[in-house]
């Protein structure tokens, strides 16, 4: 409701006009709606997250404990659709599994900084499409992380320093202590304290529940100083009193989870779901998710103008870089159409090659056909000219014969004889 | 005073909020759920309905209504009317006589307006000159121009790097447009403005200076009117085709959009000034054969028009608008320009989507 420079007068109203019911429209449409809320648990395996949502959302979530076997670390997210009332609400639990469970550690943080990131790029895609559907979008995004650390009593392990330094920028991060029924009050206190200062000296920033509004300021204020929650989770319920509790029994006593002087379960389910969730929210839109759309855009190439220099930059560097696609594609294309033509003309030379090939072959033989056909012809008039001659010798002989036997007499046998040989 | 009179007058016509419940108290069994997951116990996931309310009174609302219309209508009284206070433009400096400007100007005004701890910024944007001219040719286009440049700015800010928190929305929520009681039909300027414009902003038409007609009159010329816009395809809010649009409709929404639709277009009379009658103070016109009273449903439908207006589909015209108006019009530009001044030098604009 900034006026931005130009004063704005507020005048009176003579009678009841009626839009004192805008939040009531505002919030049944977002009622119709529905709601989304995304928690991530990240902490070593056999800390509790399972049990400790089931606790806190009074269900019982399907799963089943992990082993501790995993070759790194994987983010397994289940939806659930919950309704209390009119209020409907698409609740995503992401849990790391096998956070804390090798041996080298370094790598651990990053699926998780990967999933987180996964989420708000899977927003920005949407939001720069150029037929968006925002407002019926399922929302993705990490609104908070519930940071479980183990309860040793001493101080943060340096992988969850590590994770935790890189977490900060990018989600809502809430550090509990998990199973905090095995420390003992005084130590829990020393304990919280040392975590914080921890915290404090190594930069880290952790999610400060608001303190602008008056009406929750004071309790959120107080609440903050009680970070971090040390919680216990149960299902189980045990009779106390006559009343059924949820509680961890032990031989020497009951560690009741709804009662404030055994942990801080209360403080966490009040802080988490019943003042702030739609703060965690809205911090999540535009802070985190802001920052990770200016690094993201930032990154692929585009600056925000001078305010008088040509207004659309991003339509410009999507013009930009849409020619670059294009031209690359053009070179592509003219590669392939150059290799297309080369590998043509190799065949074709090829074929050439072996046309030729065949036309000197069908000559080569066409000639040797040709002299053997020729010698052929000529043994056929040697042989034709032979025939004839001895036709002729036998013509001359018959005629001789003829003329011998008309002169009559046995000499010409003798002379025939002697003529034939 | 004023407030306690025409409230108990005013709570019978058209208020369909439905109050959110109020916040049962720890060990309400929930209605089973679908997802796998059974409830036992109060958890409190219904307190985001206070967060959120909390949250928007703090923030406070912006709206922009248009008006458009021929001089002397009545414009100015009306939105005054249901405003409750001296919002237009008539009202913040200029007078009456001021000459009719040549060409439609766009002149607009902001107020802030409290009730009830919520803070709204009212901005009422006045158009003189339309219709008047002999010649009103074209006259819609410094509106549409008007609209159309809201949008380039709400999606300037959108595009930036870095943005603000909340980006200061001008973009016109809802336009009225006032017919005048001819008692025939629509004019063709009233046609021809309203196909161009159902599309980038949500047209509420009224029927201005309806005292001048009887009831029957009235009946029959809304009649004429809602066949004729029916015939032109106009849309005017709420509009049937964004029913399957907007997820959030449930079917009692689709009923009440088309009782509204058969009440529409509102005969509505504006005046500022109070009289007595039986007893109370009401606003109403003073004429010899009696006092027209402005917010009694049996003179008018203004009440119906604020109603509608103001207590029920507030929050739903600013939605249409971001939701459907606002989208077409960014999806058009970032595609082919909208046929603006192109920002490169390049002959090609088609864009691809960037994430094919």
């Amino acid at each position: 409701m900034e006026d931005e420079g130009e004063g704005v007068r507020a005048v009176p109203l003579a009678g009841h006009v009626g839009f004192d019911s805008m939040p009531d429209q505002l919030v049944n449409k977002s009622v119709n709606r529905g709601f989304c809320f995304n928690i991530l648990c990240v902490g070593e395996t056999g800390l509790g997250k399972s049990t400790l949502m089931d606790t806190l959302f009074n269900t019982k979530f399907e799963g089943e404990p992990t082993q501790h076997n995993q070759p790194g670390v994987t983010l397994k997210s289940n939806t659930y659709e919950l309704q209390e009332s009119n209020v409907r609400l698409k609740l995503t639990v992401v849990n790391t599994v096998g956070f804390g469970d090798q041996i080298n550690k370094e790598d651990s943080y990053k699926s998780i900084v990967e999933f987180i990131d996964a989420q708000f790029e899977a927003y920005l895609q949407e939001e720069l499409k150029i037929k968006r559907t925002l407002h019926s979008y399922h929302d993705t995004r990490i609104h908070a992380c519930l940071y479980f650390i183990a309860p040793t009593g001493h101080s943060l392990k340096s992988l969850d320093l590590v994770t935790m330094k890189k977490l900060d920028s990018k989600v809502n991060i809430i550090p509990i202590v998990a199973k905090s029924d095995a420390i003992s009050k005084s130590e829990l206190a020393k304990f919280k304290i040392k975590i914080t200062s921890e915290l404090v000296s190594n930069g880290v920033q952790i999610y400060q529940f608001p303190t602008d509004d008056e009406s929750v300021a004071e309790i959120n204020s107080t609440m903050n100083s009680h970070l971090p929650f040390a919680v216990v989770g149960s299902t189980e319920e045990v009779k106390i009193g006559n009343k059924m509790v949820k509680a961890r029994q032990y031989p020497w006593g009951t560690v009741q989870v709804e009662n404030e002087n055994h942990c801080d379960f209360v403080k966490l389910r009040e802080m988490l779901i019943r003042v702030n969730m739609e703060d965690l929210r809205e911090q999540t839109h535009t802070r985190h998710y802001e920052l990770y759309r200016r690094c993201k855009l930032e990154e692929m190439g585009f600056k925000d103008t001078d305010p008088d220099s040509k207004p659309f930059s991003l339509q410009e560097t999507y013009e930009a870089k849409r020619n670059e696609f294009m031209g690359e594609l053009q070179k592509k294309e003219e590669e392939m159409r150059q290799m297309f033509v080369q590998r043509v003309k190799e065949k074709e030379a090829e074929l050439k090659e072996a046309e030729k090939e065949l036309h000197e072959k069908f000559d080569r033989l066409k000639k040797l056909h040709q002299d053997e056909k020729k010698k052929l012809e000529e043994k056929k008039k040697t042989l034709d000219d032979e025939v004839n001659t001895f036709k002729q010798k036998k013509t001359a002989a018959e005629l001789l014969q003829n003329q011998a036997q008309q002169a009559g007499g046995s000499t010409t046998l003798k002379r025939d004889k002697e003529r034939k040989n | 005073c004023f407030q306690g009179l025409t409230k108990s007058q005013n709570r019978a016509n058209m208020s369909d909020i439905v109050p959110p419940e109020v916040r049962p108290k720890p060990a309400v069994p929930a209605k089973p759920p679908n997802g796998g997951s059974t409830l036992l116990g109060y958890i409190g996931i219904d307190t985001i309905i206070e967060q959120m309310r909390k949250k928007t009174m703090k923030t406070g609302f912006d709206f922009n209504i248009m008006v458009v219309g021929p001089s002397g209508l009545g414009k100015s009284t009306l939105v005054n009317t249901l405003f409750k206070s001296q919002v237009s433009r008539k009202s913040a400096g200029w007078s009456r006589d001021e000459k009719i400007p040549k060409t439609v100007e766009i002149k607009s005004v902001s107020h802030v307006i409290e009730e009830g701890g919520v803070k709204m910024k009212l901005t009422v944007v006045d158009t003189p000159g339309f219709g008047d001219q002999i010649n009103n040719d074209n006259c819609w286009e410094p509106i549409s121009k008007y609209i159309n440049e809201q949008f380039e700015k709400f999606l300037k800010e959108e595009v930036n790097i870095t943005r603000k928190k909340r980006i200061p929305d001008t973009r016109v929520h809802c336009c009225l447009y006032f017919i005048p009681p001819t008692g025939h039909s629509l004019r063709q300027l009233d046609v021809e403005f309203m196909k161009r414009l159902s599309h980038s902003v949500n047209i509420i038409p009224v029927i201005a200076k309806s005292d001048t007609m009887t009831v029957e009159e009235r009946q029959e010329f809304k009649q004429r009117v809602r066949k004729e816009l029916e015939m032109n395809g106009i849309e005017f809010y709420p509009q049937k085709e964004f029913d399957d649009d907007i997820e959030d409709k449930s079917d009692n929404d689709k009923i009440r959009r088309m009782h509204l639709q058969e009440m529409m277009p509102f005969a509505v009379v504006g005046s500022d000034k109070e009289y007595q009658v039986n007893g109370k103070r009401v606003l109403g016109r003073k004429t010899p054969w009696g006092i027209i009273e402005v917010e009694n449903p049996n003179h008018c439908e203004f009440a119906q028009l604020r109603d509608f207006l103001i207590r029920s589909h507030l929050q739903d015209l600013k939605e249409v608008t971001h939701n459907i108006h606002y989208e077409t019009y960014r999806a058009k530009r970032l595609n082919d320009n909208g046929g603006l001044h192109p920002i490169t030098s390049n002959d090609t604009q088609k864009i691809y989507d960037f994430h094919p």
